[in-house]
Order: C-alpha cells, then structure tokens, then sequence
C-alpha cells in the first residue's frame, strides 16, 4: 500500500505538485493522467525519492520512504521511463541484473532470475541475453526495461511513460504483456501517462493531474461517468466517452441468452471490440463463445448501446 | 582504395622504424648525400634506440600524469559539490595551454635544474587541456535517460561514476588524451635544449653542426612515432566506442 499525505514541491515560487493526497491499494495499477507540466512525473517521482518534496509524507507499507537512504529505497522498487534508458555499454542481460547485483544477490540467484524475467518476456536467454541493447528492436528494448525493474522482485513498481516511445500495435502487446506480468507477481504499479486510452485500459484507478493538482481519483468507469471537472471531461474526450465505457466490460458480461449466426466472438474480448465487429459487419446479434469454446449466447447491438449509455 | 593498403602501409613503417633505430648504418647511404665537408650521415653521439625509447619515457611519464590530474578535475567539477569550480579550472587548464613549452622550460629550470624534469612539467601543463576539455564534454552530454535509470535502480554516486559515466565517456576522453599524446610527441624534443634526454638531441646536433641529415633523422623518427600511436589510439578509441554501443563515424 502506499499512501500519499499532503504531497507539495516547490521550485522557488513555482509549484509543481500542490498538497497531493491518495492512497493505492496493493497489487492494484494506479495510473496518473495529465497533460505535460501537469506536475505527474514529479508525484512519481517523488515516491522512490529522485525528487524530494517540500512538504508532506510518502508512505510505503506503513513506513515513511525517507527511513532508508535514497538508493536503498530506490533498489527496493522498480522503475521504468520512456525510452527504456539501457545501459548501452551493458549487455541485456547484464542490464537485468542491475539492481540484483547492487543488492548483492549470488550469481546463480541473478542468472535464474534474468533467465526466468527474459523467457516470460519471449526473450530467448541464450540468443538475447550476450547482445547489447542497440542490437534489438524498440519493442524488445522496451521489454528488456520493464524486465530490468522487477528483476529484484519488488513490490513496487514505477513507469513513466513506459510506452510512449512504441508504435500502437508494439504499444498494446507491451500493455497486454504487463497486464498478465502484474496478475502473475502481485506488483503495485504506478504509471504516469498523458494517453487516457491507455489510463481506462490498465488502471484500476486513474488519478488525473492539472497544473500540480490531483483533480479526481477514482476508478476508470467513474471518471468516465462523473467527471469531477470540465477538465476532466477534455481529458476523457466527450465524443469518445461511450466507447471508453464499452473498452472496460467484457463481452462475458454482456451476455445474453439466444443464439446467432456467424464467427462467434471469445468471450474476454472488450465489448467495444463485438460493438465494433456488429457494426462493421452490419450484423444485428453475434455469438460468443466461452474459454473452451463452448457457445455461451449472444451479445447484440441494442444491449451494448444500452451499457454504453450515461450509468445512471 | 583498398582495404589492407592502410595495414600494409602501417606496417611497411613499422618495419623501417625499427629497422632504422636498430640499425641506422644501414641507411648511410641514403643520407650520405645530404651532408658536407664529410661530416658523419648517422648520428653518433649516441644510441638512435635509446633516445627513442626515453622520448618515449618522457612523453608516457607526462600523458599518465596529465590523464590523472585532467580526468580527476574533470570529474571533480561535474559532481554537485565542486560545479562552483568548473570556472576556475577551466581558466587554469587554458593557461596551462596558453603558456608556450619553452617559456615553461626556461622557468623550470631555476626551479628544478636541467635534465629530464623541466621537460615533463611543460608536457604536462601543455597536455592538461584537451583531456579535460574531451573528459568534460564526455561527462556532461551522456544520455539524460541512462541517467535517470541509473539513479532510480538505486546507485550510489560513486556507482554512477564508476559504472555509468565513466565507461560511457572513455571513448571521448581517450580521444583527448590521443591528441594530448600527439602534441607532447612533438613537442618533447624542445626538452633537449635543457638536456633531457630525448630525439630532439639529434635534431638539436643537426642545426648546431649544420648537419641536414641528422635534422632529418631526428624528425623522421619522431613523425613516424607520432603517426603510429595516433592511428593506434584511434583504433582503441573506435573499439571502445563500439563496446559502449556507440556509433562509429
């Protein structure tokens, strides 16, 4: 858990961060929103101490993060920022074992651990872990930074920007990626983005940041449906509203008894994508099918439109 | 032009330099035409190899002391505590530079006698400035996100430095220390004027007997060593670049 109390930072007369409070449940990812200058990186940063505050009191599990020297604080968590930042002159896997080496951890521990962290990243331990990172594609050096901040297993993870600097169809592989990573170690994650398809898609929480201060912090379906200021409601983008409503459901739980005609469509799937396939195929109901592809009914048109209405 | 002309070129001189420190009588001949009133082709004063090899000496004695003091300062006014004194450095390394060789032998030698000494306190203060210039420059201009990520995994400042900064800036700091080695080559041979030990003896003998031969030799040998380690730095500097995972031009 980590609790933010009354979080400021001044630079001279600037204010970056203005009396930020909020609290992230463990094992949750708690993205912060906002537009540049917003003051979000700073929070972030603020949290493993690259920043240190002017006022107020970070909490993680219960203890103030200023009860350790900065870097030992900082080994205790992970990081990851926009353009991976590899050691060019480290091999990959090298570059993983950073903070298991600063920690001291012995060899075989280190190897176990950047062999597992590469093959759950599809990394090849043996052909990728010699090379250095300019040898790889931006996708794969994106993986190989993520990899290098849970290599120490922390509980905490930090991402600024992780995916800012992939093309859309690399970006939602490396989101898909750290979905199924986070539900496997349990990681808290806090991640900063500018991107409000991004902040619906992985938060269970999205807190959104305007000139320093924390505007509205609450779950994605509510920021979507009582957004606690005008901008707030820039942000989420008023025509994509619905969509984004859609984007957070399953088709599993919309459901509906009855059978139709045509390619059944997985039952995980987001409902704005079977909104998607039904109008782009003209179709009025599509099947769905469950895990073991067993059909389980039918999702139609006029029932996603009715969950893409205003929640009451 | 060919790939292995350069090599061959390279080692083509190697071979002459050896062949001509080691064994000058055997190019009498071709420096015969170039003196007069019989005067000796070959200078005999003393060993061309020994000389060579305290030119060397002297000019390796003055880079590692330069690359020390150069390096260190550098690394001194690029941490926190000692930004104030990046000024100040700068101005003392610039005058190191600005100071011309002779007249820093001509005030070392009241100082510290003749010989060998005087000869290393010039090389040193005139090799000062571009190492420190090249470690300043490799220092400030890293990469602002390997930066950031070397901090936030948690290491220490001295980690940063030793770890990151460091092996990262090597290619750009061997690169000052190869022109520093370069000029201190050259200039190493004004040491004989206060009777260091070093090729510019030969050349020195040459002017004062009137001797175009010994001039000659003198500054061929020097000119062959200076391109050799030039290119053999440049080659190390390349390789390094390429480990950190750098570009090579």
């Amino acid at each position: 858990m980590i609790e933010i109390e009354g979080i400021t930072k001044r630079y001279d007369e600037t204010t970056v961060v203005d009396d930020v409070s909020m609290v992230i449940e463990p094992r949750t990812i708690a993205v912060i929103v906002g537009t540049s200058g917003s003051g979000k990186t700073t929070l972030l940063r603020m949290i493993n101490r690259l920043v240190e505050p002017t006022a107020g009191i970070i909490k993680l599990d219960g203890k103030d993060n200023r009860s350790l020297p900065g870097y030992e604080l900082r080994r205790s968590i992970g990081y990851a920022i926009q353009g991976h930042g590899l050691f060019p002159h480290r091999t990959v896997a090298q570059n993983i074992a950073t903070v298991p080496v600063l920690l001291g951890w012995d060899k075989a521990r280190i190897k176990a651990r950047v062999d597992e962290l590469m093959t759950l990243y599809q990394l090849d331990p043996e052909a990728y872990g010699p090379r250095y990172p300019h040898e790889l594609s931006g996708g794969q050096q994106q993986r190989v930074g993520v990899a290098r901040a849970l290599a120490a297993e922390p509980n905490v993870l930090l991402m600024d920007e992780p995916f800012g600097a992939l093309d859309p169809i690399i970006r939602n592989k490396a989101q898909e990626d750290l979905l199924a990573i986070q539900k496997r170690f349990g990681t808290t994650i806090i991640l900063v983005t500018h991107d409000m398809e991004e902040a619906v898609h992985m938060g269970d929480k999205i807190a959104v940041m305007d000139a320093g201060k924390l505007v509205q912090y609450a779950k994605p379906a509510e920021i979507l449906a009582k957004p606690a200021s005008a901008f707030v409601e820039t942000l989420v983008g008023a025509s994509e509203k619905p969509f984004r409503l859609l984007s957070l459901g399953r088709v599993s739980d919309a459901v509906e008894k009855g059978t139709a005609e045509g390619e059944a469509i997985p039952g995980d799937a987001s409902q704005r994508d079977a909104l998607a396939e039904l109008l782009w195929s003209g179709r009025p109901a599509l099947p769905v099918k469950g895990e073991d592809g067993k059909p389980l009914g039918r999702v139609t048109v006029d029932g996603l439109v009715k969950r893409a209405a205003r929640p009451a | 032009m060919k790939a292995w002309l350069p090599s061959l070129l390279r080692l083509l001189l190697v071979v002459l330099l050896v062949a001509f420190v080691t064994n000058p009588g055997w190019f009498q001949p071709l420096l015969k035409p170039l003196t007069e009133n019989g005067a000796p082709a070959i200078y005999n004063q003393g060993s061309l190899l020994t000389l060579t090899f305290l030119h060397l000496r002297t000019v390796l004695i003055a880079t590692v002391a330069a690359t020390i003091v150069a390096v260190a300062l550098a690394i001194l006014v690029t941490r926190p505590a000692g930004a104030e004194f990046l000024p100040l450095s700068r101005s003392l390394v610039n005058i190191g530079q600005t100071f011309p060789p002779v007249a820093v032998l001509a005030l070392a030698v009241p100082a510290v006698g003749f010989g060998e000494k005087p000869t290393l306190i010039a090389l040193f203060l005139y090799g000062l400035l571009p190492i420190f210039e090249n470690a300043l420059t490799g220092l400030t201009t890293l990469p602002a996100n390997v930066m950031e990520a070397a901090r936030g995994a948690g290491m220490t400042g001295w980690q940063r430095l030793t770890k990151v900064e460091l092996p990262l800036s090597a290619p750009i700091i061997l690169g000052g220390i190869r022109l520093s080695v370069v000029i201190s080559l050259a200039t190493a041979t004004i040491g004989s004027t206060v009777a260091a030990k070093t090729l510019g003896e030969v050349i020195i003998a040459g002017l004062l007997s009137n001797n175009l031969a010994f001039v000659l030799q003198g500054g061929l040998i020097v000119a062959a060593l200076a391109v050799l380690i030039y290119d053999g730095l440049s080659a190390i500097e390349r390789y390094t670049a390429r480990r950190m995972g750098q570009e090579t031009a």
